[in-house]
């Protein structure tokens, strides 16, 4: 199966007042065409960034120091602004937490669906409104001929997600990237939503990085799981996989944390200890050292990525399961 | 449309207001009409009859009662200055003070709000710079200075604009009055040698208006572009892949668009202000000189017609303001 995104030693620091925070250590993954990848970790440990980054969306502070992140034959990393926009939104497309506030205030729904649709060729001024409306029955939206007349303090905030996959879908994407697209909405719609994004992306063969704080929802989404902990990718497994043996100390923390049933939680933060400050040179080497109970002198020196087994990726020394 | 109507209704009890006061500071203002009007010769005898004559010796609340009775008439009363029908001086010297402040607004309008956006699209650039520097100076000159110096540069010295001399020099006749506005009159008129004197005149008064008007303007179209070129469907845009242009003008600049249209009518309000001694400085017949002259005089007729003009003028603007917003912002119209 080929990749659809493969993300190789990215790296972003952000220049602030108070010093660079080295917010992501050569994170790597790879996404399968037509899969849904899950990215976790507590709040913090780099998932947005990850994803903006990707996308060519950090802001001005944020720099790309080290990495690429090939979209078929393209990396995005080294793709000059033109040549980008043109990408975003046509082959690769992203949603949001708060689809609400993502969504322009006082422009009707409608247009906004047609002004994606007209900038990548999937409409004109004569059809954008009939595909905005097609669009619009495409997420399930009732009655969308009305709808499209719309502006999004009128709908519900599901609705708005609705209105989000839509944009996200106008030029049929090869890659979703779904931020906490459930974050904030109630437990309904958090599933009609994501049955919604997984019946897009089946009907397309789009691949989906689903970005979550909710390893329940991860574990229930997704085919594969990267584990993120303060700017690292620490473990990357097939669900199955990482829920029945993680390897490394944090995964195996977060799914402890986690209530067995499909559940609700939203924090996770009963991982003792807190992130480290990622600030100045004196990060250790593996950024989960002072929260760790395996911890041992090799491990503040590198990290130590490599794959454990087939499909199985940690950055640890001494992982779980293997004689230490 | 009942909206408009029910936003004039409540600003009613303002106007009211005014007219109470406005009289009752014109009478408890220092100097005396009557003695002014005497002259400084008269005998005591000669004051007391003019006082009689214009009614200044009745009781405070029939001379009230008097003022209010012939404003319903639309009767604003007699300048004693000038002996001529206050409404009748405010209705051909209004379109001047308008004409002026108008130009000026847009003027003002059209190099501070390309200059913001540029300044909050190239944050810290050549063009950042040159914006704060504008502001800076734009607010700390004053009107009167710069007007003066615009004279002295541009009439005085390089002879490039005629003399400060009023709305038309003394060889030019005026339009026949349809809009009251020169610039328009002249062009209805098929005048167009008068309309070149006219723009020629009003060039440097504008000029020295816009001056004062740019720094505000600029200044919260920048601060509102930042913020919205930070908010959360801005970034949803530029991950749709729209382009630069529509990014910026579309979904940022319509959206940026709310706080500076009220800034706008802070501004305008101000420029009615400022109005008053630019008029002075370029000898424009608005109503500002207009009412500085009857202050000075104790001429109390123009003085309320004035701040009675003023006043609904306000109300007007705020409404037109208002009006502006719900054409802009769904939520407006939903809200009311
Ligand atoms: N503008 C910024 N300036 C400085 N540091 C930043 C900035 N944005 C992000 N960071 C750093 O990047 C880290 C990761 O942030 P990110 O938003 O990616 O976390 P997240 O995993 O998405 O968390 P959440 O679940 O809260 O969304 C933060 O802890 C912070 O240190
Ligand atoms: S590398 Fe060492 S400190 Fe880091 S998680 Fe593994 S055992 Fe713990
Ligand atoms: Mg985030």
């Amino acid at each position: 199966m080929s990749d659809a995104l493969s993300v190789q030693d990215l790296s972003v620091a952000f220049h602030t007042r108070a010093g660079v925070v080295h917010a992501l250590d050569r994170v790597s993954f790879t996404v399968g065409a037509g899969e849904t990848l899950a990215l976790v970790g507590e709040s913090g440990s780099g998932k947005s960034v990850t994803a903006y980054a990707i996308m060519g969306l950090l802001e001005a502070a944020g720099q790309v120091t080290s990495g690429r992140a090939l979209l078929g034959e393209t990396d995005l990393l080294a793709a000059s602004p033109a040549s980008l926009a043109r990408i975003r939104g046509k082959r690769v497309a992203m949603i949001f937490q708060n689809p609400r506030t993502a969504l322009n205030p006082i422009r009707p729904v409608g247009t906004q669906i047609a002004d994606v649709m007209r900038r990548h060729g999937g409409a004109t001024w004569f059809n954008a409104r009939a595909r905005a409306i097609e669009a619009l029955r495409a997420v399930g939206i009732p009655d969308p001929a009305r709808r499209t007349r719309a502006y999004p303090f009128e709908l519900s905030g599901g609705m708005c997600q609705r209105v989000m996959i839509a944009i996200a879908m106008a030029a049929r994407p090869d890659l979703l990237i779904a931020d906490e697209p459930t974050t904030g909405l109630d437990v309904t719609t958090q599933a009609v939503v994501m049955d919604l994004i997984a019946e897009m992306a089946a009907q397309t063969g789009m691949a989906t990085i689903l970005i979550t704080h909710d390893l329940a929802l991860a574990a229930e989404r997704a085919r594969r799981i990267a584990v993120m902990h303060a700017g690292h990718v620490v473990e990357v497994a097939e669900t199955a996989t990482l829920l029945a043996r993680p390897m490394h100390p944090y995964s195996a923390r977060l799914i402890a944390a986690t209530p067995t049933a499909a559940g609700t939680l939203e924090e996770l933060q009963s991982v003792p200890g807190a992130l480290p400050d990622l600030r100045g040179a004196a990060i250790p080497a593996c950024r989960y050292a002072a929260r760790c109970d395996r911890r041992q002198a090799d491990c503040g020196e590198t990290l130590h990525p490599h794959e454990a087994e087939p499909g199985h990726s940690i950055a640890c020394h001494h992982p779980l399961g293997v004689a230490a | 449309m009942r909206q408009v109507l029910l936003r004039l209704a409540a600003a009613l009890p303002t106007l009211c207001g005014v007219v109470v006061v406005t009289f009752l500071l014109t009478r408890v203002l220092p100097g005396d009409t009557a003695t002014y009007f005497a002259g400084p010769t008269a005998s005591a005898e000669a004051i007391e009859q003019i006082r009689r004559e214009l009614g200044l010796d009745l009781p405070l609340p029939e001379q009230f009662w008097r003022y209010v009775v012939a404003l319903t008439k639309g009767d604003l009363g007699m300048s004693l200055t000038t002996g001529q029908p206050v409404r009748a001086e405010i209705a051909t010297r209004l379109p001047a003070s308008a004409e002026l402040t108008l130009c000026a607004l847009v003027l003002a309008i059209a190099i501070a709000m390309p200059l913001g956006v540029l300044a909050a699209v190239r944050q810290g650039s050549l063009i950042d710079h040159a914006c704060r520097v504008l502001t800076t100076a734009g607010v700390s000159l004053p009107v009167f200075f710069t007007g003066l110096l615009l004279v002295y540069v541009f009439y005085f010295v390089l002879g490039w604009m005629p003399a400060p001399l009023g709305r038309l020099d003394a060889f030019a006749t005026a339009p026949p009055q349809v809009s009251g506005f020169y610039l328009i009159d002249t062009l209805l008129a098929g005048d167009t040698g008068t309309f070149r004197a006219a723009a020629a005149q009003i060039v440097l008064p504008a000029t020295t208006l816009a001056l004062f008007a740019l720094a505000p303007i600029a200044r919260i179209t920048r601060a509102s572009m930042l913020a919205v070129l930070g908010s959360e469907f801005i970034r949803t845009a530029r991950a749709s892949g729209l382009s630069g242009p529509t990014v910026v003008i579309t979904y940022a600049l319509r959206n940026a668009l709310l706080p500076v249209v009220t800034v706008l009518g802070m501004v305008f309000s101000f420029l009615l202000g400022a109005n008053v001694l630019v008029e002075k400085v370029f000898a424009w017949p608005g109503i500002g000189s207009y009412a500085v002259e009857a202050l000075i005089a104790s001429d109390f007729a123009p003085v309320q017609g004035f701040v009675l003009t003023m006043a609904v003028l306000y109300v007007l603007l705020n409404l037109g303001i208002d009006l502006l917003n719900r054409a802009i912002d769904p939520r407006a119209r939903h809200g009311a």
